[in-house]
C-alpha cells in the first residue's frame, strides 16, 4: 500500500502498518478514488481526420509511448471511450458526425482540441471549416500547434489528468450550436 | 483572333494542329503554344475532340489526368467568364497537353461529360460542378462532392466570400437513393446496406463508404468525401505566392515536403529562375526521405489493418528517425515549410549530410525486418495476394498514376518521363509489377523505399560543402538579414517582398513532379499581382478514391480493408 503521502493517490487519512499486529486501514472519499482511478486509465477516441492525427500515431508509437500515461487503450468505438481527442480540421460537413460520437459516449467524458484547426479553425478561415469544434462539443484541453508536438498532447494530457482528479466539473454540455439545433 | 495560328509552332503542338484539321471533329479546335501544347475547343465539340485526342493513332492521350473551372470574373483581357481546363498524358508518346474549352456566357454554364470517353472524369466533374456550378448534360452522377449538401452557391467563383459558411445537420448529409431501397430476391437472402465511415478505423482519416451487401460480397458501393474539404484553392487565392506554401504542407501531410516542391517548382518556372543546385539537392534528398515515410506510413497501418501490428512500430520508427532529419533543418517536424520560391527558408544544418548518412544506415535494417516478417507470410499473402485488383486497362482508364498505376504493369514515373531537378543523372530503377493486386502494390512500394535510399546516396556524393542554396535575385527571395538591416536598396527589397510579394508575370502554367502517390500537379494562374490568381492541385490520390468504389464490387468486405488501405489515401490531399 502507497504511503498516505504518495502523490499518486488521493488524500487519504489513516494508519501505518507498525509491522504485522493489527488490522491497516484508510479512510477518504470515494470520489477522490473514483477520480484517481480514472484518470489513470483514460481510454482515447481518437478523432483523427487530417495532419494531427499523423502525430497522434506518434504518440501512440513506441518513440513516445502514451503508455506511460495509462492512456494506450486507443479504442475505435466511441462506446468504449471516455477521451476524445480530436485530431485535426473539422469541417462544416463532418460536424454532425463529430457531435454523433460525442454523444454516443458514456459519462463521465472528456474532450482534447487537438491543434488550432480543431480549437478555432486556424489559418483556414473558410467556408467549410468549423471555426473550432466548441461550435458544437464542449472542450476540456486545448493544444495549439500546427500540429502540436507529441509532447504537447502529453502534456495535455497530463492537465486533463490534474483536471479529473481536483474533481472540477466538465463544462456546459450544451454549446450554443447544439442548442440552436435541438430547438428546431 | 482565335484562329490566327502562330508561325512557328513546337513539334509536338504542330502534330497536334495536323491531326485535328484532318478529323471533321476537330475542325474548330484550335491549337496554340504555351508551357504545353494547348488546343481550345467549344463546349459542343469537346466530347468528339477527346474521343480524337484519346483515339488518334498518333495521338493517343490515353491518361486523363484533370479537370478545373477557372472564373475570369477580373482577369483582364478574356473573352468569357468561365472556361473549363483538361490536362491529358499520352503514355505512348510521354506528352502532356492542355485542353481549353471556353464556356459561353450564361446563367448556367454548361459542357456534356466526357465520362464515357474517359471514365476517370466522373469525380473531376463532380467537383467542377460542386465548387463552379457547371453543368454537365450526360453525367451518371451530378452531386456535389467536396462540399455538403446543405450548401448553397458554388465557392470557387469569384464572387463568393471566402468565410461564407453554411450549416450542415446530420440529416442534410446525402444517402444515395440506391441504399434506400431494400433489394430482395426470390430464395434468396435480403441484401443489406453497411455504412464504412466517415469515422471508422480502417479508412484513415474521414472517408464515408456505402456498400450494399449479399452475404460476405458486395455487389454495389458508393464512396463520399469531402469530409475534409478545407478549401486550399480558395485560401490560396487571398494569400501571396510564399504564403502557400504551409497550405501545401497540409495537403499531402505524411509526405509534406514534397507538396512544397512541387509547389515552389511551378512558381519558379512562371518567375523563370533558377535555384542554385545544392538547394535543389536539398530538395531531392528531403523529398526522397518524405517519399520513404509515405510509404513507410502506408505499409504500416495497411498492415495493422489486417492484423499485423507489429511491423506499424518498426516502419514508424523510420519516420520519427527521418523526423529528427527534418526538425533539424526547419525546425518542424510534420508540417515542414521548408522551400520557399527561388530555394529554401534558411541552410541545412551544418551536420546535414552525416546524419543522411546515418539515416541511411538505419532504414535498411529497419526494412529488412519488415521484408522478413511480411513478404513471404502466409496470413499477409492470402489477404493481398489476388484481392483488389487492378489491370493494366483499367489503371490507364482511372487515370491512376504512382505506385497504383505502376503496380499494374505501366512505368510511368514523372522521375524519368520527364526528369527535374537531377533525377535524369542518378542510376535508379523504376520499379513495376504486372499483378495489380494489393500484394504487388506492397511489393512497389517497399522497392520504391529501397530506390529513394539509392537515389539519396548518390545525391549525397555530389552535394557541395558550401554554396548557396537560394536564388540571389532579390525580386524574389528576401535578402540577407545583414543585408536589410545595413543598406537601403536590400531593405526596399525585403519591404517590397512583405507587403507585396512576389510579382509573378500574368499567365498560367502546369507543373507535375512525381508525389508519394503519384503525379502532382499545380495549375497557376497569375494575373500579375502578389498572389496566384487561381490554384488548383492535381491530386494523386483523388482518381484512386474514385476507382475504389469500382474495385471493390465483387470481393468481400476484409478484402475491402485491406484494399483501401493500399490505395494510401490521405484526405487533406483527397478533399484539399
Amino acid at each position: 500500500m502507497a504511503s498516505p503521502s504518495s502523490p499518486a493517490l488521493p488524500a487519504v487519512g489513516g494508519r501505518q502498518s507498525s509491522g504485522g499486529a493489527g488490522t491497516d486501514f484508510l479512510t477518504t472519499r470515494l470520489e477522490p478514488v473514483v477520480a484517481w482511478a480514472r484518470k489513470n486509465s483514460l481510454w482515447p477516441y481518437p478523432f483523427a481526420t487530417a495532419c494531427c492525427g499523423i502525430e497522434f500515431m506518434s504518440v501512440a508509437a513506441p518513440h513516445y509511448d502514451i503508455a506511460r500515461f495509462g492512456s494506450e487503450v486507443i479504442r475505435f468505438s466511441p462506446r468504449q471511450a471516455d477521451l476524445l481527442i480530436v485530431a485535426g480540421t473539422v469541417t462544416d460537413k463532418l460536424a454532425p458526425v463529430l457531435r454523433r460520437i460525442y454523444d454516443e459516449m458514456p459519462e463521465p467524458k472528456w474532450v482534447i482540441s487537438m491543434g488550432v484547426c480543431a480549437s478555432s479553425g486556424g489559418f483556414y478561415r473558410a467556408y467549410h471549416v468549423t471555426q473550432g469544434i466548441d461550435e458544437i462539443i464542449p472542450v476540456d484541453v486545448y493544444v495549439p500547434g500546427c500540429p502540436p508536438t507529441p509532447e504537447q498532447l502529453i502534456f495535455a494530457v497530463m492537465e486533463l489528468q490534474k483536471k479529473i482528479a481536483s474533481g472540477e466539473a466538465s463544462r456546459d454540455r450544451r454549446s450554443a450550436r447544439y442548442a440552436a439545433e435541438r430547438q428546431k | 483572333m482565335s484562329t490566327l495560328v502562330a508561325p512557328s509552332l513546337s513539334p509536338a503542338a504542330e502534330k497536334l494542329r495536323e491531326r485535328l484539321a484532318a478529323s471533321p471533329a476537330g475542325g474548330n479546335a484550335n491549337v496554340v503554344d504555351a508551357d504545353l501544347p494547348v488546343v481550345e475547343t467549344s463546349p459542343e465539340s469537346w466530347p468528339a475532340v477527346a474521343r480524337l485526342l484519346r483515339d488518334d493513332p498518333d495521338l493517343r492521350y490515353d491518361l486523363f489526368l484533370d479537370l478545373l473551372g477557372v472564373d475570369n470574373l477580373s482577369r483582364k483581357g478574356q473573352p468569357t467568364r468561365f472556361e473549363a481546363v483538361a490536362y491529358l498524358h499520352s503514355l505512348p508518346r510521354n506528352e502532356h497537353v492542355r485542353v481549353k474549352i471556353r464556356l459561353p456566357d450564361s446563367r448556367e454554364p454548361s459542357l456534356p461529360t466526357v465520362t464515357d470517353v474517359y471514365p476517370a472524369a466522373d469525380w473531376y466533374e463532380r467537383e467542377a460542378y460542386d465548387l463552379f456550378g457547371f453543368d454537365f448534360p450526360g453525367h451518371p452522377n451530378l452531386h456535389r462532392i467536396l462540399c455538403h449538401d446543405a450548401f448553397v452557391g458554388h465557392a470557387l467563383r469569384k464572387d463568393y466570400a471566402p468565410g461564407q459558411r453554411w450549416y450542415c445537420a446530420e440529416s442534410d448529409l446525402r444517402i444515395p437513393d440506391w441504399a434506400r431501397e431494400t433489394d430482395e430476391r426470390a430464395g434468396h437472402f435480403e441484401t443489406q446496406t453497411l455504412s464504412i465511415g466517415p469515422a471508422h478505423p480502417a479508412t484513415h482519416g474521414i472517408i464515408h463508404v456505402l456498400a450494399r451487401i449479399d452475404g460476405e460480397r458486395i455487389v454495389r458501393a458508393e464512396t463520399m468525401i469531402g469530409y475534409l474539404h478545407r478549401c486550399f484553392e480558395k485560401m490560396s487565392e487571398k494569400q501571396h505566392w510564399n504564403q502557400v506554401v504551409p497550405y501545401t504542407d497540409r495537403l499531402n501531410y505524411v509526405s509534406a515536403m514534397i507538396n512544397g516542391v512541387g509547389y515552389v517548382r511551378t512558381v519558379e518556372k512562371m518567375l523563370g529562375i533558377e535555384v542554385p543546385d545544392r538547394g535543389r539537392l536539398v530538395r531531392t534528398i528531403l523529398s526522397e526521405f518524405s517519399r520513404i515515410m509515405d510509404h513507410c506510413v502506408c505499409i504500416g497501418a495497411n498492415l495493422v489493418d489486417i492484423g499485423a501490428l507489429t511491423n506499424f512500430t518498426y516502419l514508424y520508427q523510420n519516420r520519427e528517425n527521418i523526423y529528427g532529419l527534418i526538425e533539424a533543418c526547419c525546425g518542424a517536424r510534420l508540417t515542414v515549410s521548408y522551400v520557399r520560391v527561388g530555394g529554401l527558408s534558411i541552410d541545412v544544418p551544418e551536420d546535414f549530410v552525416p546524419r543522411c548518412r546515418r539515416l541511411l544506415e538505419w532504414i535498411p535494417e529497419f526494412l529488412r525486418d519488415v521484408d522478413k516478417l511480411v513478404t513471404n507470410n502466409r496470413i499477409v499473402r492470402n489477404r493481398l495476394q489476388g484481392t483488389g485488383v487492378v489491370t493494366k486497362e483499367q489503371a490507364i482508364a482511372w487515370g491512376l498514376t504512382g505506385p497504383m498505376l505502376r503496380s499494374s504493369g505501366v512505368a510511368y514515373d514523372v522521375r524519368r518521363a520527364r526528369p527535374y531537378d537531377f533525377y535524369d543523372r542518378f542510376d535508379w530503377e523504376v520499379p513495376i509489377a504486372q499483378d495489380g493486386d494489393n500484394f504487388a502494390r506492397y511489393l512497389v512500394r517497399m522497392e520504391e523505399m529501397r530506390q529513394s535510399l539509392s537515389i539519396i546516396r548518390q545525391a549525397l556524393d555530389i552535394f557541395p560543402e558550401k554554396g548557396p542554396v537560394n536564388s540571389d535575385d532579390w525580386h524574389v527571395v528576401l535578402p540577407p538579414k545583414d543585408a536589410v538591416y545595413h543598406d537601403m536598396e536590400s531593405l526596399i527589397y525585403h519591404f517590397k517582398l512583405v507587403m507585396e510579394g512576389i510579382r509573378v508575370p500574368a499567365g498560367e502554367r502546369y507543373e507535375w513532379i512525381e508525389g508519394a502517390n503519384g503525379e502532382l500537379g499545380f495549375h497557376a494562374i497569375s494575373d500579375g499581382r502578389g498572389g496566384p490568381y487561381r490554384l488548383k492541385v492535381r491530386p494523386p490520390c483523388f482518381p484512386s478514391m474514385a476507382a475504389f468504389e469500382k474495385m471493390i464490387v465483387g470481393g468481400t468486405v476484409s478484402d475491402m480493408i485491406a484494399t483501401l488501405g493500399t490505395l494510401n489515401i490521405i484526405a487533406g490531399e483527397l478533399d484539399r
